[in-house]
């Protein structure tokens, strides 16, 4: 049984060393060095210049800003699909999945015709005699469209661990005496947590590491960390540069992983 | 009491219609774009349908479709072969053994898009492979085995390995015994995870954009060299074929009568 299973694994392993694991080194490899191939630490405190760090700390707070509002929209939604029934639900979920399927640059770009000064909204807000929404290029407007984009991932894990609570233990809650507000501060919410981590961590790296989303939304006047490293390997060439700046990307997002590994003993992924 | 519970209801109501049409609105847009016969996003020049028959004779978009089905249709069968056959590999295997795998399994899940995009990226530099169809297909592959990985481990830990010895012991060679005893088990998962590699495949923008040749676009690379200069409304017509004849497809599985549970979950994903 042993050996098979080495057998078995054996495509994969090559797979993952020579598709996986390799090009991280080498990543790691062109991080550290210059041109000429010798050691240098030059990229990783490329990642201190001015333009650099101002696109990193906006990449972080924007995409912290994000994470809150998908986790706040997120949850009270996956209560209520979780409380329908088994048809209705599965119908739901599908519901909330299927904007995938249509590409997700020109879901992003349809923002811009919503959002333009003399767009849809804004013709809706004016006929109201409403006051006008003035986001597009504007970091509210990348938040905007982080939010969209990366909703679902927040709603799935979620929905996924309430489902799996045992009803029986919250009507215990309730027979033990516990009002609803308890109910959930000591019951659904806890035993809900590894699904909130998983989903937090499924829309805060991705959110941190877009290029596109600002591209799109932001006039391509706002640089998000993303858009800078995009920039180094497709516009300036320079592959030193842009994995240093990757590498420092790679330390924020193990970062944030350890932490919600930390939290996330049940495995409460998006499948 | 009646009267709050009632109210409740209908308060959940109006927060999921919200959340609906905040998902849906983009989409909408577009399907009215692809509508318009104005040539700009901004204004609207009357209703045609010239874009849905020009659509077919605009061969750029047309190549570029085709692309993105057969990476998309390759890599994620490629990717359910591998993942499959390491899947049980994987759970046969010690704790620790285990664990490596599935940490190595879970960077390409966890790790930033642009991250695994350029790391393929210098592979292919490293090695001078020449950036095309076969870069894109790899990477593809790359992407998607995780899905599967984490689609069908959660069905084998359910499997029962009595049965599988069982049928050893009655005389099945283990290929025969695992088509016959297990592979029904996970075939759910199987399942789930080709539809969401090839989900995934059809989607990706960011790490095909660093592993296409110049010749070569997908759908999204194409879009977004078309941003800069204006999005063709050809492009609005084509996805909202695509989106809608997946709205009918999963439409018409859903209103089928009796469905098993798995096909339920397969749905969900």
């Amino acid at each position: 049984m042993k050996n098979k299973s080495t057998l078995l694994a054996a495509p994969y392993s090559v797979w993952a060393i020579g598709f996986i694991l390799i090009p991280l080194v080498l990543v790691i490899f062109y991080a550290f060095t210059d041109k000429t191939g010798s050691f240098t630490l030059d990229n990783i405190i490329a990642i201190s210049e001015s333009t650099n760090l101002k696109a990193l700390g906006l990449s972080v707070m924007l995409s912290f800003i994000s994470t809150i509002i998908c986790l706040l929209l997120a949850y009270p939604l996956a209560m209520i699909l979780a409380t329908l029934g088994v048809n209705q639900s599965s119908f739901m979920v599908f519901i909330f999945i299927l904007p995938m399927w249509m590409n997700f640059l020109l879901r992003t770009l349809a923002w811009q015709t919503l959002l333009e000064k003399t767009g849809v909204i804004n013709s809706i807000l004016t006929f109201l005699n409403l006051p006008t929404l003035n986001i597009i290029n504007t970091p509210s407007a990348i938040v905007l469209g982080m939010v969209y984009n990366f909703l679902p991932f927040m709603v799935l894990p979620i929905y996924n661990t309430l489902i799996k609570i045992d009803s029986n233990v919250i009507n215990a809650a309730k027979d033990l005496g516990a009002n609803n507000i308890q109910t959930f501060t000591r019951v659904i919410f806890p035993l809900s947590l590894p699904g909130v981590i998983s989903g937090i961590t499924m829309v805060f790296v991705p959110a941190l590491t877009t290029f596109v989303i600002s591209d799109l939304l932001g006039g391509a006047k706002i640089l998000l960390i993303g858009n800078v490293i995009e920039q180094e390997f497709k516009q300036a060439n320079n592959w030193n540069a842009g994995s240093g700046l990757s590498f420092v990307l790679m330390i924020f997002i193990v970062i944030s992983i350890f932490i919600s590994n930390k939290y996330d003993k049940e495995g409460g992924s998006i499948l | 009491m009646m009267k709050t519970k009632k109210s409740g209801q209908l308060l959940k109501k109006l927060y999921v219609a919200l959340i609906f049409i905040f998902l849906y609105a983009p989409i909408v847009t577009l399907i009215v774009l692809s509508f318009n016969s104005s040539k700009t996003r901004a204004k609207w020049g009357g209703f045609t349908t010239k874009w849905y028959v020009s659509l077919f004779h605009n061969s750029a978009i047309m190549s570029a479709l085709y692309n993105t089905i057969i990476i998309a249709i390759l890599s994620s069968l490629i990717a359910t072969i591998i993942g499959t056959i390491a899947s049980i590999a994987i759970n046969s295997m010690n704790k620790k053994v285990r664990s490596v795998y599935m940490g190595v399994t879970n960077i390409p899940m966890l790790n930033a898009d642009i991250v695994t995009g350029i790391s393929l990226m210098l592979l292919f530099i490293a090695f001078s492979v020449r950036f095309g169809f076969g870069t894109v297909l790899i990477s593809h592959i790359t992407f998607n085995i995780p899905y599967v990985i984490l689609s069908v481990m959660p069905k084998l830990k359910q499997t029962n390995v009595s049965t599988y010895e069982a049928a050893l012991d009655l005389g099945a060679t283990p290929v025969y015994a695992f088509f016959k005893v297990v592979f029904p088990d996970i075939f759910p998962g199987v399942l789930s995870g080709f539809m969401l590699a090839f989900t995934m495949s059809l989607d990706d923008f960011i790490i095909t954009h660093f592993n296409k040749g110049p010749g070569l676009d997908t759908l999204s690379t194409k879009i977004y060299t078309e941003v800069k200069k204006g999005i063709k409304p050809e492009m609005y017509a084509l996805s909202s074929i695509i989106f809608l004849s997946v709205f009918i497809l999963l439409i018409l599985i859903n209103s089928l009568p009796n469905k098993s549970k798995d096909e339920q979950k397969v749905k969900t994903v």
